[in-house]
């Protein structure tokens, strides 16, 4: 105790117990940083190695899907001969050609966007949905509860792959970027509205949520104003996981053959699937699109990690 | 228990009827004539779309042709594809095999799995452990398709050790490669779930009660620390099973293992509607199925769950 900070006592109003150690233990350090649960949380992240390389990679893969000219200066799809067909790397096309004579650099880097694009969209989805249909229920109760998370149970039900497929399968002239993400988000909310509806009913037993109905606020504003914004933290750690799943499921839905169509977007999943016949005679055309796949969603996943553990004052004090 | 079985079979009951009918709106709401698609370029007469209208009951409101639906599919007709086969006969061929593949997969995964998150939870900041996390890292970050693809190609072309495909009659040694990467995801999961839950048994207070009296740790591990430590694996076996269908599609089409995943895929690829969803059906129904045993499973091992009051 010997650093000279201005100290300042709780008021007491009953007797002055003790000046000596126990003393110190009421006492309020003014000039302690201010501390909450998010300035903690960027304290610990700020100082561990994932959060960065995960932060770096997902930064250099959203330049990549802003400015794909800057890294390649060969349209993806303009320049396909097939006299390239699964031609090895040449000055100019570092990664070499498809089996349709395509480059597979060009694919690669136009694909970030398509990926990342997918991803923000049925993340945005997801979130939405779930945080609003959590809130209800968690925060309203009773019958609109009930009512709610059984539509949620049966929606968790329905595997999300399999549902985007059907869904898929009936639009098969007009697949586009803003289909595909509904038909992946669509079924994928309910398991964000209940992470956040158990969060609203332990946020809602607090003083604040009493004292702001208490003061006039109607139930919906409270719910707003008060209760969402400290709900919150779960979902962000659980949309940046559901970004990864929805740029995996994108791939797949492309790989399983009920994707963007190959000749309108760039997309890993496809570039994948359609390496397939070439996996005898030249199999890096496979390998490529894997990787950049693989290290984007792992990027997304090692973030989510990280900032569940600094959300997380339990996970904190195990390391 | 008997009531808690009943519960929760009540409680299935309302997920059963909302997930087939969401799947029936999904195809109602599917744009175009079925009837003239089935004509193809050719302009079928009044009398034959009236007739056709009435054997496919396309002239009966929503609701009638949902129960319709439901009907056949408690009785277990299934429709036809495009080219006239039955599904039900198709489903007959491919199940078993999609259900030895399923089987290798969990068995994999769980031996793997378990063993692998024990040893790392016992030796919590080892080694071991360190590489378990960044390996579980890995997989699940690695797309299915994409692992079965690298799997296809480095043990089954460039080291020549298994065939890169399924071959006729898909013999057990020939199915060992694909659920080896239909269990990798899942397996990451299970490793971390046990890892996190031996930990938090191995500082329980019976724990140290059984070493302090001096029982041997070949007895504490497997019977006081594993059993206890393996509830949270089991619930999310039901998680597990809706990845392991999703996954199992991806790869028997990869591995051309003629299961109903390879048929869908096939069905997928062939604009095969009817197909297409009589098989999601079933595979929604029997996720449903499996969700409700696992549960009831889940029930039977932790007393505390059957007491729950609602």
């Amino acid at each position: 105790m010997s650093r000279s900070n201005p100290v300042r006592k709780a008021p007491r109003y009953v007797a002055e117990i003790d000046e000596g150690g126990l003393g110190a233990v009421d006492a309020v350090r003014v000039s302690d940083r201010k501390s909450n649960l998010w300035l903690d949380a960027w304290r610990d992240l700020r100082s561990r190695w994932m959060f960065w390389a995960s932060a770096v990679v997902i930064l250099f893969i959203v330049f990549v899907a802003l400015f794909p000219s800057v890294f390649t200066s060969v349209p993806p799809n303009d320049q396909c001969y097939l006299a390239n067909s699964d031609g090895g790397p040449e000055p100019g096309h570092p990664l070499g050609f498809t089996k349709q004579g395509c480059d597979v650099f060009s694919r690669i880097v136009y694909g970030a966007s398509t990926s990342l694009s997918v991803g923000i969209i049925v993340t945005v989805i997801v979130a939405v949905m779930g945080i609003v249909l959590g809130a209800f229920a968690g925060y309203f109760g009773g019958w609109l509860d009930s009512f709610l998370m059984r539509i949620g149970d049966i929606f968790f039900a329905i595997p999300y792959i399999l549902a985007a497929v059907v869904i898929m399968s009936m639009f098969l002239h007009e697949r586009n970027i803003w289909i595909i993400s509904l038909a992946i988000g669509f079924f994928s909310w309910p398991a964000t509205a209940r992470i956040l509806r158990s969060e609203v009913l332990r946020v809602k037993q607090f003083d604040y949520v009493m004292a702001s109905e208490a003061l006039g606020l109607s139930k919906v504003r409270t719910m707003f104003a008060h209760v969402m914004p400290n709900s919150v933290a779960p979902v962000i750690v659980i949309s940046t996981v559901g970004l990864a799943a929805a740029i995996t499921a994108e791939a797949t839905l492309s790989f399983l053959g009920v994707g963007l169509p190959n000749n309108i977007y760039m997309s890993w999943g496809n570039d994948i699937a359609n390496a397939q016949q070439s996996l005898r005679t030249n199999p890096m055309t496979l390998i490529y699109p894997s990787i950049a796949l693989s290290v984007t969603v792992l990027a997304f996943i090692m973030l989510g990690e990280t900032v569940r553990e600094a959300l997380d004052p339990k996970a904190r004090a195990q390391r | 228990m008997i009531w808690y079985i009943v519960r929760r079979v009540l409680q299935g009951i309302p997920v059963f009827f909302g997930s087939t009918f969401i799947i029936f709106s999904m195809v109602f709401a599917m744009p175009g004539n079925p009837i003239l698609r089935m004509f193809g370029d050719r302009t079928p007469t009044e009398a034959q779309i009236a007739a056709l209208e009435a054997k496919f009951h396309l002239d009966q409101d929503f609701f009638t042709r949902y129960f319709l639906y439901l009907g056949d599919i408690l009785q277990g007709n299934l429709g036809t594809t495009y080219a006239g086969q039955s599904v039900n006969e198709i489903l007959a061929r491919t199940f078993p095999t999609t259900l030895r593949l399923a089987l290798l997969a969990i068995i994999i995964q769980l031996i793997v799995g378990v063993l692998a998150g024990l040893i790392s939870g016992l030796r919590k900041g080892g080694i071991f452990d360190h590489a378990t996390l960044l390996i579980t890292l890995v997989l699940i970050s690695v797309p299915v398709f994409v692992l079965a693809f690298v799997a296809q190609w480095f043990f089954g072309i460039e080291l020549g050790w298994v065939r890169p495909t399924v071959g006729q009659g898909a013999p057990w040694q020939d199915l060992i490669l694909p659920a080896i990467v239909l269990a990798a995801l899942n397996m990451a999961y299970v490793v971390r779930l046990t890892r996190g839950s031996v930990i938090e048994t191995n500082q329980m207070d019976f724990v140290r009660m059984a070493y302090g009296k001096g029982l041997s740790r070949g007895r504490i591990i497997p019977v006081h620390i594993l059993r206890n430590s393996m509830i949270p694996v089991t619930t999310n076996l039901a998680a597990d099973f809706g990845i392991l269908i999703v996954g199992a599609t991806v790869t028997e089409a990869i591995f051309n293992v003629p299961g109903v995943g390879n048929e869908l895929f096939k069905a997928i690829n062939r604009h095969d509607m009817p197909e297409i969803v009589s098989i999601v059906t079933i595979l929604v129904i029997v996720y449903v199925f499996v969700n409700l045993l696992i549960d009831l499973l889940y029930g039977v091992l932790d007393p505390r769950i059957r007491y729950v009051k609602k």
